[in-house]
């Protein structure tokens, strides 16, 4: 009986070790609050951008925001699954070439810098946009 | 040197204007001893300043090393041309302290992006390249048993950078074989006596502290055709890359025995321009 409740307490304290020690990617970014500041900043530099504003101009801002916000939960292990276009045929048609979408890439750093997002956390966040380039560009 | 620098903002001023941008900045890396782009010693597989595959990049660079009993001064530009194809031209002056003589070299360089980007692709980026050098001054090669005053490298590079990979942090890697005859870079002539080209291995790996700092350290084998027994080479690096159109590298490079004296390290600094 003892020895049961030893392995029970055991059980428990791992059970807690995996929920809360491992923070997912989307925590680090701060959760839902922290992606909604990237991603208002991030629209911020784009209305401000002469290169890669034209791109958006016609965007239903409000839209893309959402969007946006619900494919960076997904991609960072948050509590989010994104049925959402896919890169692809989001981007078929708009020719985006490698200069604008790396530009698009500074101006989302930026935007990381602004919602405080921490160094490693923002390359950590790069990491896993990076290979959705060859589904965005020159298409 | 003075010239130089003036030389390189004079050009930057302009260039402001409509610099390439198109990569992430300090990906590119500086300019290697002979002009290439890559650490200081190394080629690397990416080709030089902040062109996309959409731009034109030119950049210009000055370097200098001061060993013990040995310095040596480069300067040189690269043209990028649409992230395909990179020229290079660096001329060299080698000052032997003891014999109070210089030996000038001049280098010229070509390489082709193959494949792939280091941030974005699967795969590392893959280029190939060849550097064409010609002795000015082949006095000292001649005494010591050189073949020639002019030789070729090839080379192919592979590199990578882990976005994140360590703590967070960006991770760089380059590998580089070089097929070369060069001894001591060419500075001390080419070939030796029945030594002929052969392939080298030469190694870099960095880490980015932040968007505008990388550490990191290289190694450079080199080959042994005169029978001096040359060393060889290896280097520590910091580059600061302020913004995309300055980089400015300190390191401290071991270059062990070079023509006979045991023992050459220093310091070495470079400033390159990229507009």
């Amino acid at each position: 009986m003892r020895c049961s409740s030893v392995i029970f307490t055991l059980l428990l304290m791992t059970a807690c070790a995996t929920g809360s020690g491992q923070p997912t990617l989307y925590d680090k970014l701060g959760g839902e609050q922290g992606v909604d500041k990237i991603v208002n900043h991030l629209v911020k530099n784009i209305g401000h951008d002469e290169q890669v504003f034209h791109y958006f101009a016609e965007a239903n801002v409000k839209r893309f925001k959402k969007h946006l916000a619900w494919h960076l939960c997904d991609i960072s292990d948050g509590p989010c699954d994104y049925t959402g276009d896919s890169m692809q045929q989001i981007h078929d048609g708009m020719q985006i070439n490698e200069r604008d979408f790396n530009h698009l890439v500074d101006l989302l750093i930026d935007a990381m810098y602004k919602a405080d997002v921490p160094h490693p956390v923002q390359n950590q966040l790069l990491a896993r946009l990076a290979p959705l380039r060859a589904d965005i560009i020159y298409r | 040197m003075w010239k130089t620098i003036f030389l390189i903002y004079a050009l930057i001023i302009p260039g402001l204007v409509s610099a390439a941008d198109g990569k992430l900045i300090a990906t590119p890396g500086v300019s290697q001893i002979e002009g290439a782009a890559g650490g200081g010693l190394v080629p690397w597989a990416q080709l030089a300043g902040y062109a996309s595959r959409d731009e034109i990049a030119v950049n210009a660079f000055v370097s200098r090393g001061t060993l013990d009993d040995y310095s040596l001064d480069v300067y040189g530009a690269q043209l990028n041309l649409y992230d395909r194809l990179e020229f290079s031209l660096a001329e060299q002056e080698f000052h032997v302290d003891a014999l109070n003589l210089n030996i000038r070299q001049r280098v010229l360089g070509a390489k082709m992006r193959l494949y792939g980007d280091i941030v974005y692709s699967r795969f590392p980026q893959l280029s190939v390249g060849m550097q064409y050098k010609k002795l000015h001054d082949p006095l000292v090669a001649n005494l010591l048993g050189a073949e020639d005053d002019s030789g070729t490298d090839y080379y192919i590079a592979a590199s990578k950078l882990h976005l994140g990979a360590i703590g967070g942090l960006n991770w760089l890697w380059n590998l580089t074989g070089r097929y070369t005859e060069a001894n001591e870079i060419g500075l001390l002539g080419f070939g030796g006596e029945d030594k002929d080209h052969d392939w080298m291995l030469e190694a870099s790996t960095a880490v980015l502290l932040g968007r505008h700092i990388a550490v990191g350290i290289e190694y450079r084998q080199k080959p042994d055709n005169l029978g001096l027994r040359e060393d060889d080479w290896k280097s520590a690096f910091i580059a600061w890359v302020p913004n995309k159109y300055l980089s400015l590298t300190a390191g401290y490079i071991d270059l062990g025995r070079v023509a006979g004296s045991d023992d050459q390290d220093g310091l070495y600094f470079s400033v390159m321009g990229n507009f």
